[in-house]
């Protein structure tokens, strides 16, 4: 069972509190009236599932129920890092340095 | 190849058994091949085989980055049938049952295909309105399966408890009688046997590490840890590898890679006649020719290769294993492993043409791939010869996310399938 740090809590709990919620970072579209049949495929249905370092979203849900994102490499299922809500994407190379 | 039969086996039991011969060799790679398949799952070497056999392609090799069958082949729970809701799905995966009537005699190797029955149950009003569905659908499209009250359900599988105040109350099930189960392995073998005795190159222990692509876009072959091999075609069958594989391309793809775990039991006589799938407290159980429970479970929430899922889901699964068959309580269990699959969002798998030219794919299968595996290599292997999908997966496009005509298995089953 993974073991995740929740950053509003800051506690590091079971996954059993924890729903998982989809890659992270991926914009809603700012015009969606705007967009091309491609740009709705890549925003609804691709995805980078990568085999390494995932930024993905998870929500608190037994906990504080808030969204936080979180980098998790998906070989070995570790999590590197996770951070709130709104922060910027963070720097892989520097998180791999830091392991 | 020498072929197997009653007469071979006695012959070779009066000569000490030193007659028989290594089932295909392990090649190594040549400089150029027609066509590279990349996985040498059972979808993949099943492919190979239907090119030898109906299209004369014989100048393939099947590249895989482990042993051949070491994925989800050699992963999954056996279960094989085709009661899917959409016409689409319910064709293809008829065409697969169909084609796993005849599959031994046609490769000369005994995949033990057993049509035992597998039965669905219902355990509260949508799953009722749900399944009914399914068996009128199913019905209009020539699939069989039909509906049993609990009485009938109980009568098909005696260990299962219908008693109106259990935890999972049992409301009625569907039964797919032409459904059941084949030894996993064997398919993978069989194939590999018959498509190697055709000429096609089986490679194994070899990871494919880029798709190769010219000047004008198209496809010239694979780098792989053996160095290049050139190819007029390539045809991506990687299951849970497939977005690593394609990304080499430049193709993005709309798949998750999940863990999806199963488990056995220690064997014990025979107990369990058919195959019981509860979608709704994800516990999928059948018993092996060596005796053991097979159980499947669900997929765990979050991506991953890692090939292992987390303990809760197997809790949850057993748990519900104990309240549907009360008789396995203090059943033992022997082992539990995970296998990777790639999830499209509509459940529904993806085969035929890539926006690479001479690059096609076979994947998305996700949690439910074995049971097609004839069909979905037999179609690959089309798409592949002609550069046109057959009929039956021309609806199985990776178009389909770009102009929104999905097939929504996951709508029609909810979870699993």
């Amino acid at each position: 069972m993974l073991l995740i740090h929740c950053p509003y809590c800051d506690e590091t709990l079971p996954e059993l509190e924890f729903a998982y919620a989809g890659e992270a970072h991926v914009d809603r579209p700012a015009d969606p009236s705007a967009l091309s049949d491609e740009e709705w495929r890549d925003f609804l249905f691709i995805r980078a599932n990568p085999k390494g370092p995932h930024f993905e979203r998870w929500r608190h849900v037994h906990g504080c129920a808030r969204f936080f994102n979180a980098v998790r490499d998906t070989v070995s299922d570790r999590f590197l890092m996770t951070y709130k809500a709104g922060e910027p994407r963070p720097d892989i190379s520097k998180l791999e340095e830091a392991q | 190849m020498p072929r197997y039969s009653a007469f071979a086996v006695v012959k070779n039991a009066l000569t000490g058994h030193s007659g028989w011969r290594a089932q295909w060799p392990d090649a190594e790679p040549k400089k150029e091949y027609d066509v590279i398949i990349v996985g040498a799952g059972a979808h993949g070497l099943g492919a190979a085989y239907y090119l030898a056999k109906e299209h004369g392609i014989t100048n393939v090799a099947v590249i895989d980055r482990g042993w051949l069958g070491g994925g989800n082949t050699g992963r999954n729970t056996t279960i094989i049938r085709s009661n899917y809701l959409y016409d689409e799905s319910a064709k293809l995966y008829d065409h697969a049952l169909d084609l796993w009537d005849g599959l031994s005699q046609d490769l000369n190797y005994n995949v033990m295909f057993s049509r035992r029955g597998v039965m669905m149950l219902a355990h509260n009003v949508h799953d009722v309105q749900s399944f009914q569905r399914h068996v009128h659908s199913n019905r209009l499209n020539g699939v069989d399966n039909r509906w049993l009250s609990p009485q009938e359900a109980k009568d098909f599988c005696p260990p299962l408890n219908i008693s109106p105040d259990a935890r999972y109350p049992v409301m009625g099930a569907a039964l797919q009688m032409r459904a059941g189960t084949a030894r996993h392995d064997a398919v993978a073998w069989g194939y590999a046997r018959a498509a190697a005795a055709r000429g096609v190159d089986i490679i194994q222990n070899c990871p494919v590490i880029a798709i190769r692509r010219g000047p004008d876009g198209a496809v010239t072959g694979v780098d792989t840890a053996k160095g290049f091999i050139g190819a007029k075609k390539v045809a991506v069958s990687a299951a849970g590898h497939t977005s690593v594989v394609m990304q080499s391309a430049d193709v993005r793809m709309p798949l998750e890679s999940f863990p999806l775990q199963a488990l056995v039991s220690e064997p014990v006589k025979p107990v369990f006649p058919c195959v019981v799938m509860s979608n709704t407290v994800h516990a999928y159980i059948s018993q092996s020719d060596k005796g053991e429970l097979v159980i499947g479970s669900g997929t765990d929430q979050y991506t991953s290769y890692s090939q292992r899922g987390g303990l809760p889901l197997i809790e949850h699964t057993v748990a519900a294993i104990c309240e549907v068959f009360p008789i396995f309580n203090r059943m033992r269990m022997l082992r539990k492993w995970g296998g990777t699959v790639d999830v499209t969002p509509d459940r529904s798998a993806i085969i035929g043409k890539t926006p690479v030219k001479n690059l096609f794919v076979n994947c998305g299968w996700g949690t439910g791939g074995f049971k097609a595996t004839p069909g979905a290599a037999h179609v690959l292997a089309h798409t592949v010869a002609t550069g046109e999908p057959h009929r039956l997966n021309a609806a199985f496009t990776l178009d389909r996310f770009r102009t929104g005509r999905l097939i929504d298995e996951a709508a029609a089953a909810a979870v699993a399938h």
